[in-house]
């Protein structure tokens, strides 16, 4: 009998397909790209578009989940990052920014039913009445976020621990997709963190002219003639844009700038009775 | 059809058994078939300056409608505003074809929209159920036109339907028209209650003998609304009739029609099925009142070439 031989088994590759609305769906341009070997999808401003839908129609219930409750969802991610640590490593991530993103977001989930006290206050007013300003998420928010995971955490996580939902094109597509597998297994609603793959260049200005795009992050953008272009924009719609001076250190402390920047205050006058 | 069928009727049935008969003689609904080819029609690519001109058509064949509970006179006035000019900021946007309200709503909207060339519809005889006696029904419709309703969107007792009491909803549908005067009568089958394609083929039948002026597939208010192929059943249906008798009727989709995409559907499956006879507001509707804002945003994109967003258009 002829001896057989146990045949080679076949790899099952993986295509990093874009995030949206809680779904893991290909380019509507059908468009991918190689970044290391592995098959990207490549999004277009209809994938922005479809983003920005899904960002809108998430954000009102976000907004009105008690923050105790975000606060766990975030913490939730970051025991969902620590499990997939192997994951990141073998993306070469360093097992110490791992540890600084796991970190991060377990700081910024702890600021969920903080952030009214540090930036609401009680004000003392000329009558008698009740004065209080207190923080509200500003809405949709396009982020062009930097290359590093703990860089693509530190601009998604501060706007989305106040109440607003993100559409993040990222450059580092590998993590930036096993970061939404991560999202799309620790509780966070579909389209509150919605990730295209990308060029910055080509996006962002879609999302910088959207009519239904709130804010605009350009922390991942080097490029200054762009980001000026950008800002103008965003100035359309009076969008608020964030413009990070560059090089931005992610390991040091991000204090509340991030947060406090995607937040607009509500005062409300209340008449003292007696 | 079978030639039997076809030869005992010449216009309107001699008797219940006649239109039984006929009714029944009209060939089965390929359900597969139909489903498919609407699902076909529905993947063509529309762009540019085509887009552009659907985009005006479809905003001049909407029926804008509010039929709710807590309609207010003052509800009304704005949605007949809005109606005359859907845009506010761009005068090149064309009014809407209708107004569609409750009867007790007629005047109030009436007053708006006089001598401005928008058509005013009204609902009638017990809508949504059609569930109640017959005189009931033509006061209803009476009055509705009293009050300066120039379309009258009536149901049709898909009880009476379902039974097989065929008469009966012919004789309500002929007179529903004879009260409804000069008004143009459209004929809600509500398609989402018959069940079957076959029925929707007879109800819509039914309907054009008895002298509807437009047939409607839904009021809006039971879960199944318009759907592709059951409109395209309709459109084959009033092909088909006016080859038979020599005269058209209209069709209007109502209910779940949401995004300019579907709506675009709806015009490239006229195109390609019966013809450009049908691409007018005249002979097609759109029951809608969240269509016309993605429609409106949707234009906003193509002429100022970004995306347009909801806080900056009236929600109704």
């Amino acid at each position: 009998m002829p001896k057989s031989s146990t045949p080679s088994r076949l790899a099952v590759r993986k295509t990093y397909k874009l995030y949206v609305g809680g779904k893991f769906p290909r380019s509507e341009s059908g468009r991918t790209y190689l970044v290391d070997g592995d098959n990207v999808a490549l999004a277009s401003r209809k994938d922005a578009r479809d983003a920005v839908v899904a960002a809108r129609a998430a954000q009102p219930k976000w907004a009105g989940a008690t923050a105790y409750n975000r606060g766990q969802v975030l913490y939730r991610i970051a025991e969902m990052i620590e499990a997939r640590r192997a994951e990141f490593k073998a993306l070469g991530v360093s097992g110490a920014e791992v540890d600084a993103t796991v970190d991060r977001w377990v700081w910024y989930a702890g600021w969920s039913d903080k952030i009214a006290q540090v930036a609401g206050n009680a004000n003392p007013v000329a009558g008698p009445f009740f004065n209080i300003s207190a923080p509200e998420p500003t809405g949709v928010v396009g982020v062009v976020a930097p290359p590093s995971l703990l860089g693509l955490v530190s601009v998604i996580a501060p706007a989305v621990v106040t109440g607003n939902t993100v559409v993040v094109v990222a450059s580092n597509p590998q993590a930036a997709i096993t970061l939404a597998e991560v999202l799309a297994t620790s509780d966070v609603p579909g389209g509150v963190v919605n990730i295209l793959t990308g060029s910055g260049a080509e996006i962002a200005p879609w999302l910088a002219s959207h009519d239904d795009v709130n804010a605009l992050d350009l922390s991942g953008i080097e490029d200054a003639g762009l980001a000026t272009d950008l800002e103008r924009a965003a100035a359309g719609t009076l969008k608020r844009v964030l413009r990070p001076v560059s090089g931005v250190d992610y390991t040091e402390d991000p204090g509340t700038g991030a947060m406090t920047a995607l937040l607009e205050i509500k005062t409300v006058w209340h008449p003292k009775g007696f | 059809m079978t030639a039997t069928a076809t030869s005992r009727l010449s216009g309107r049935p001699d008797s219940p058994a006649d239109l039984r008969t006929f009714l029944h003689g009209l060939p089965g609904v390929d359900k597969v078939g139909i489903e498919a080819r609407a699902a076909a029609l529905g993947t063509r690519s529309v762009k540019t300056s085509s887009k552009a001109q659907a985009i005006d058509l479809a905003i001049r064949m909407v029926d804008l409608t509010t039929l709710e509970g807590a309609d207010t006179p003052g509800k009304v006035r704005a949605l007949s505003a809005k109606a005359l000019r859907p845009d506010p900021a761009d005068p090149t946007c064309p009014p809407v074809a209708a107004v569609c309200v409750y009867p007790a709503m007629v005047p109030t909207a009436a007053a708006v929209l006089a001598g401005s060339g928008v058509h005013l519809a009204s609902v009638a005889t017990a809508f949504p159920s059609g569930q109640a006696p017959l005189d009931v029904k033509l006061a209803d419709t009476r009055d509705a036109v009293a009050g300066g309703a120039d379309e009258i969107d009536m149901v049709i007792s898909r009880g009476a339907f379902l039974a097989g009491d065929y008469a009966k909803v012919f004789d309500e549908i002929v007179a529903v028209k004879e009260a409804a005067g000069p008004a143009h009568l459209k004929v809600i089958l509500e398609t989402g209650e018959l069940g079957t394609y076959d029925n929707v083929r007879r109800a819509s039948w039914l309907a054009m003998l008895a002298g509807a002026d437009f047939i409607k597939t839904s009021t809006g208010k039971v879960p199944v609304a318009a759907t592709l192929p059951v409109t395209l059943l309709m459109l084959e249906a009033v092909r088909d009739f006016r080859d038979r008798y020599g005269r058209q009727v209209g069709v209007k989709p109502a209910g779940g029609i949401r995004t300019t995409k579907d709506a675009i559907k709806y015009l490239v499956m006229i195109n390609e099925t019966v013809g450009d006879d049908w691409l007018h507001p005249d002979w097609f509707r759109f029951g809608a009142s969240s269509l016309l804002n993605d429609l409106l945003m949707q234009r906003t994109k193509l002429t100022t070439g970004h995306y347009a967003g909801p806080d900056y258009f009236t929600l109704d």
